[in-house]
């Protein structure tokens, strides 16, 4: 399978790091610690500490209600939380709100696509792009102070398109797309902030298998370009093929983090999340490709 | 019934004051809704706030028109501002709530037996049109004719002011929607948390749109008083908000002209249907109606021309059926 392909390049890119829960990075981009959230009497997300390495792909796995997406929505400010810091890139980001959040480099997408259906491909594009003198109200007045700026961004929108695939619909509206499609272009227009860390949540969630390949490749060419990943999927294969590093949260904690192979033969998470049938079916699949 | 003279007035009317006053507070609206997605259910509030500053200043005051048109113009910031700053945050329909009420609130308000020293209650305010009309160009005692049509020159420069500011503000609307703001401003009328997820702080962007449609919808409450040279608090019911709803659905919302060619288009039926229904009356063919009940039927009309609208022709008069289209399942 890939994952022995993958696993010996891992072996540097986590380089000194314990496969256990909150384990500590040599070089973490964003470092949260004592995350609470809970609704109700419900505890939906309690992680005492947790690293993400620069560079790296991480993926959050744990079984429905584990709270992945609560705490995707916590780090990126799109949920408020009850108590915990993080930091990103050394800075605490913490009581930041979305939008805030969005500026500092870590951009996000959504478990279901939102692609802004009734603009063109391009204009979804171009919202992506940071610092826009045009976007000021007065500034949409004078044309001529973000003229060039708009032909640049234009370009790289262009570009863009181009590596997802997407250039011959730069001009339809993006309702026009198929699901795959709108996961593409989200992923091109978070791209457009030059995030330094691109969060995607379930990328791969009902897209068919023949798009899901090229998905990977884009996902993996991220990290070689030096952003770092952590996405929430559901895809046993999915996971253990394209990621350095795993963190399995279940009801809202962290209960394993680890390589590939550490989180395979990790009884807890077969207990708690894989359980007896799907591990058999991951292994008859594993030596079907062998 | 001469169906000449009445096809006559209702062109007349499409092209009068009040359908240019009408089509500037839907240009208000086609910002809010059309464009933003913010349902403004009081439009006719902050055309209130216009008229009142107007009327207030000059009649009460005895200050110039221009600084009765700003007051007007402060009154809608402050307004916008008290709706948006405790609702934009929250799902949609709250604005919509509470903009409905909020208009409301304010006719009871500026008709209150304790406002009267500032708004004359119920009476209203008149003699606010001198500074307006010490500016005319036009011989006001002349009729100037244009083709079929002819007006007098105290008219005639009314529909020239209205019509051009009109213009002014569908430049405007152009000018705005066709760079990266209008783009945030669709962007957010699509999906607010995709645009948020992109670093643009969304709040910000609809509290922008807020107070300029509410500022533009002030305008056109200003040049109702100028226009008409006297205002009375009756005038601003909710059922003007529900006209210039209706206007910019039969227009075409989120188009510059939208909100233009449905105030004509709403102008011209609404009168035609006046003129028809007092033809029928006046025949003997509506024997169970007596002249106050054409007003009821009237405005029956126009709801229904709402419903028909909307099940035929969703996108308005120069919509885009297919973009209309995209998120029915």
């Amino acid at each position: 399978m890939s994952s022995d392909e993958v696993n010996p390049v891992t072996v540097d890119r986590m380089a000194g790091a314990e496969p256990e829960p909150g384990s500590g990075k040599s070089d973490p981009i964003l470092v949260a610690d004592r995350v609470r959230r809970s609704f109700g009497g419900l505890t939906a997300v309690d992680v005492r500490h947790l690293e993400v390495q620069r560079g790296t792909i991480t993926a959050l796995i744990g079984p429905n209600g584990a709270g992945k997406s609560t705490l995707f929505n916590l780090l990126t400010g799109f949920d408020r939380v009850d108590a915990g810091r993080w930091t990103f890139e050394g800075q605490p980001i913490n009581g930041r709100k979305g939008h805030q959040v969005a500026k500092a480099g870590m951009v996000r997408t959504f478990q279901l696509t939102k692609a802004l259906t009734r603009m063109s491909v391009l204009d979804n594009m171009l919202l992506g792009a940071t610092g826009q003198l045009g976007e000021r109200m007065a500034g949409a007045f004078l044309r001529p102070m973000w003229q060039r700026q708009e032909r640049e961004n234009t370009e790289r929108a262009l570009r863009l398109l181009e590596r997802f695939k997407l250039i011959d619909k730069r001009d339809e509206i993006a309702g026009a797309l198929s699901g795959g499609q709108r996961k593409l272009l989200e992923m091109a227009r978070a791209l457009m902030t030059d995030p330094s860390m691109i969060m995607l949540d379930e990328p791969m969630a009902g897209v068919n298998p023949a798009l899901v390949q090229s998905l990977l490749g884009h996902i993996t060419s991220l990290r070689d370009e030096g952003k770092t990943v952590l996405f929430v999927e559901h895809d046993m294969d999915v996971i253990m093929g394209i990621s350095d590093w795993i963190v399995v949260l279940a009801q809202g904690r962290v209960i394993a983090e680890g390589r590939p192979s550490d989180i395979r033969s990790n009884q807890q998470v077969i207990d708690a999340y894989l359980g007896a049938q799907e591990v058999d079916a991951d292994e008859a699949r594993g030596s079907g490709d062998d | 019934m001469d169906i000449l003279s009445i096809l006559a007035d209702s062109t007349r009317s499409a092209i009068g004051p009040v359908a240019a006053i009408y089509a500037v507070a839907a240009i208000g609206l086609n910002l809010h809704f059309g464009y933003t997605g913010l349902l403004n259910f009081g439009q006719v509030g902050f055309m209130l706030v216009g008229a009142y500053g107007v009327g207030i200043s000059v009649a009460v005051f005895d200050l110039p028109l221009s600084v009765g048109v700003l007051m007007g113009l402060a009154c809608a910031v402050v307004l916008a501002l008290l709706l948006g700053i405790p609702t934009l945050r929250l799902r949609e329909d709250y604005l919509a709530i509470t903009t409905i009420a909020a208009a409301e609130v304010l006719r009871l308000l500026y008709r209150a037996e304790f406002a009267d020293p500032l708004t004359s209650s119920v009476y209203g305010l008149q003699n606010l049109a001198g500074d307006f009309r010490a500016l005319n160009p036009f011989d006001a005692s002349r009729f100037y004719t244009l083709g079929p049509l002819s007006y007098n020159g105290n008219h005639l420069w009314v529909l020239v002011v209205t019509w051009s500011l009109v213009l002014l503000l569908a430049g405007l609307t152009w000018l705005l929607m066709h760079s990266p703001w209008g783009r945030v401003i669709k962007g957010i009328r699509e999906d607010e948390e995709a645009v948020r997820s992109l670093g643009k702080n969304v709040f910000a962007y609809k509290m922008q749109v807020l107070v300029l449609g509410g500022l533009i919808g002030a305008l056109a409450g200003a040049i109702l008083a100028v226009y008409q040279a006297s205002i009375a608090p009756d005038q601003f019911k909710p059922q003007v908000t529900f006209f210039l709803w209706v206007i910019l659905l039969l227009g075409g919302a989120g188009r510059v002209f939208g909100p233009v060619l449905g105030s004509m288009a709403f102008w011209f039926l609404m009168t035609f249907t006046d003129g028809v229904l007092k033809g029928f009356g006046a025949m003997g063919w509506l024997p169970f109606l007596s002249g106050p009940d054409y007003g009821a039927l009237q405005l029956a009309f126009a709801g229904l021309m709402l419903v028909v609208l909307i099940v035929f022709r969703p996108q308005g008069l120069i919509g885009d059926r297919k973009e209309m289209l995209v998120n029915v399942k």
